[in-house]
């Protein structure tokens, strides 16, 4: 099928009028967002597409310590969650991807089951356990609750990497006697960069989003996380109409998830397909 | 057979070397997965109140019988499978679109795959948030395009009349999701063979036929994968309903109705049975859908 060069030239014209549409329905809602978060008293009321360029609404969130500290306790969350899903993963991946040893498999399908696992049905269960550590209502009961989803995902994807490479980059070192932490940190770590980059990309991004548990496990407000705090912004408290407050919130959020989303863009498909696809 | 010997001593230890490495992780999913779980479905025979978790009674089936006589319930499994196959199909077929149109060689499509990630990437309370405030009745943009328009005359409630919320919540859901669905199809679309195109279109093959013979039974797996995912998270649905219609009883899904009936009404039992239920539901599904599409060789890949 040879087409024409008219016919090439509307091709293209169609392919990108397709990609303007798909990207205004997409990036739409976030310029309104931003549009509104910068529009000052009342006129965030009145429709009109330019926005002020007034920041009251920032000063407003950000003069708010509750806000803030639930940003701080987001970010301490999600960077402990990365950190300690990470370290135990990579000693199980290590485990599952280069050992044969029996029991593999069944280890293997628990990890996937438990992936699949409804956050819900662990709800009541997990709610005596975090007590019972004397977790309830501390940072420390969401990165230990977070763990149901970052964990079997990161081992799974750690471990398909390490399948991946080949056998005898260890085998000198086994047979001179080096010990396994020692392989793992001296061989395997340098060359799993790109994996650990996306499962820890993904790990960050499900932590700072997670809402169930953050909202199930802590009592109060200098305790929360920020999904928490922006869905408990009310009408019927402070604001009246908070809504360019909520929208200055939101914006806080999620510039930084939007920089990691169009900086790292490669690394979390690829951790997104790798725990899809081959996972 | 010294060399066999040392090479079983070695496999010996290296086994003892993997179960150790493996401590941590198993002892960690154990205490926050198994054993919750477990305690779960023990709480759903007994009469436990949230408040002193420590002092119950079995009951037997009680709380079972209380849950499958109450209508909200029934009301909350229609709502969350109605919206799991609305919004998962809706999400597919766009998907699949939108993939197939990032596939083509064009200049711009590394920025169209960073734009869609986007949505994926934030918070659904953000997202729910936002669409709030542009399908606001009387200040969002939605109903103020629409009256300029001249669609409609007075701001319509979006979230607040019934017969719309629950469209409402699909259609951002959709919004949300979609690009999920589209990264997992491109991924699947990545890896088929160039070399079958170019024969086909040697052969004189029309590109439609091309997409129903060639790229829909090589794509079918990948697809099967990524709306498993789907199902598993619409079946779990909370945030998006919870942010954006916390009281409506028309678009509780099963993963609300449990949370009130545990932490407000503080009745540990019957939240708990709420809670198995789901758990069996989704299970269930699950194994169907496996079994239909023969993913378990895909899935563990053994």
């Amino acid at each position: 099928m040879v087409r024409s060069a008219t016919g090439r030239r509307l091709h293209r014209i169609a392919i990108y009028g397709l990609f303007a549409v798909v990207a205004l329905y997409t990036l739409f809602p976030f310029y309104w967002m931003i549009a509104s978060s910068l529009k000052s008293g009342q006129a965030i009321f009145d429709v009109t597409f330019l926005p002020d360029l007034k920041f009251n609404n920032y000063e407003a969130i950000l003069s708010d310590g509750v806000f803030l500290r639930s940003l701080l306790n987001s970010l301490v969350v999600a960077a402990s969650v990365v950190a300690l899903s990470l370290g135990l993963a990579i000693a199980a991946a290590y485990a599952l991807g280069r050992i044969d040893f029996r029991g593999r498999s069944p280890i293997m399908f628990l990890f996937l089951a438990v992936s699949m696992f409804p956050q819900i049905a662990l709800l009541s269960g997990l709610f005596e356990m975090i007590r019972w550590l004397g977790l309830y209502n501390t940072l420390g009961s969401l990165i230990f609750a977070y763990m149901i989803f970052t964990l079997p995902f990161n081992i799974w994807v750690l471990t398909t990497f390490m399948r991946s490479l080949p056998r005898q980059i260890e085998e000198a070192a086994i047979m001179d006697g080096c010990s396994p932490l020692r392989i793992v940190r001296c061989i395997f770590l340098p060359m799993m960069g790109p994996a650990l980059i996306s499962t820890g990309l993904l790990a960050f991004i499900a932590s700072w989003n997670e809402f169930l548990f953050a909202l199930t496990f802590i009592l109060t407000d200098e305790n929360r996380t920020v999904p928490v705090a922006i869905a408990l912004i009310s009408g019927s408290s402070r604001y009246e109409f908070p809504y360019g407050a909520i929208m200055a919130a939101s914006t806080i959020v999620t510039v930084p998830l939007i920089v990691m989303a169009l900086l790292f863009q490669k690394y979390i498909v690829s951790g997104l397909t790798a725990g899809a696809v081959k996972g | 057979m010294a060399t066999g010997a040392i090479r079983i001593g070695l496999n010996a230890k290296r086994a003892r070397t993997a179960w150790l490495f493996l401590a941590p992780s198993l002892l960690v999913l154990f205490a926050v997965a198994l054993w919750p779980l477990g305690r779960t479905f023990l709480f759903s025979f007994t009469d436990a109140f949230l408040t002193e978790p420590d002092i119950y009674a079995y009951i037997g089936l009680e709380n079972y019988f209380t849950l499958f006589e109450d209508p909200l319930w029934w009301q909350s499994v229609r709502n969350t499978l109605y919206f799991t196959v609305v919004s998962v199909s809706i999400e597919t077929a766009l998907g699949l679109a939108i993939a197939l149109l990032l596939n083509a060689h064009m200049s711009g499509r590394g920025f169209m795959r960073a734009v869609i990630l986007i949505p994926w990437s934030i918070p659904v309370v953000v997202s729910a948030r936002m669409w709030q405030w542009m399908l606001h009745d009387q200040f969002g943009i939605l109903n103020h395009v629409l009256k300029l328009m001249g669609v409609i005359d007075h701001g319509i409630a979006w979230t607040a009349n019934p017969d719309l919320v629950m469209p409402v919540i699909i259609a951002v859901d959709v919004w949300i999701t979609t690009p999920f669905m589209v990264l997992l199809i491109l991924a699947g679309l990545q890896m088929l063979p160039k070399s079958i195109y170019e024969a086909a279109s040697i052969d004189g093959v029309s590109e439609w036929r091309q997409f129903t013979a060639l790229t829909l039974p090589l794509l079918a797996p990948s697809i099967a994968v990524a709306v498993l995912f789907r199902l598993l998270d619409a079946l779990r649905m909370f945030d998006l309903s919870f942010v954006l219609s916390s009281n409506s009883d028309d678009t509780k899904t099963v993963s609300i109705y449990a949370r009130e009936v545990l932490v407000n009404f503080q009745d540990m039992g019957v939240g708990s049975a709420a809670s198995a239920a789901i758990f069996l539901m989704i299970a269930v599904v699950t194994a169907i859908y496996v079994t239909v599409f023969r993913l378990n060789r895909k899935l563990l890949g053994v």
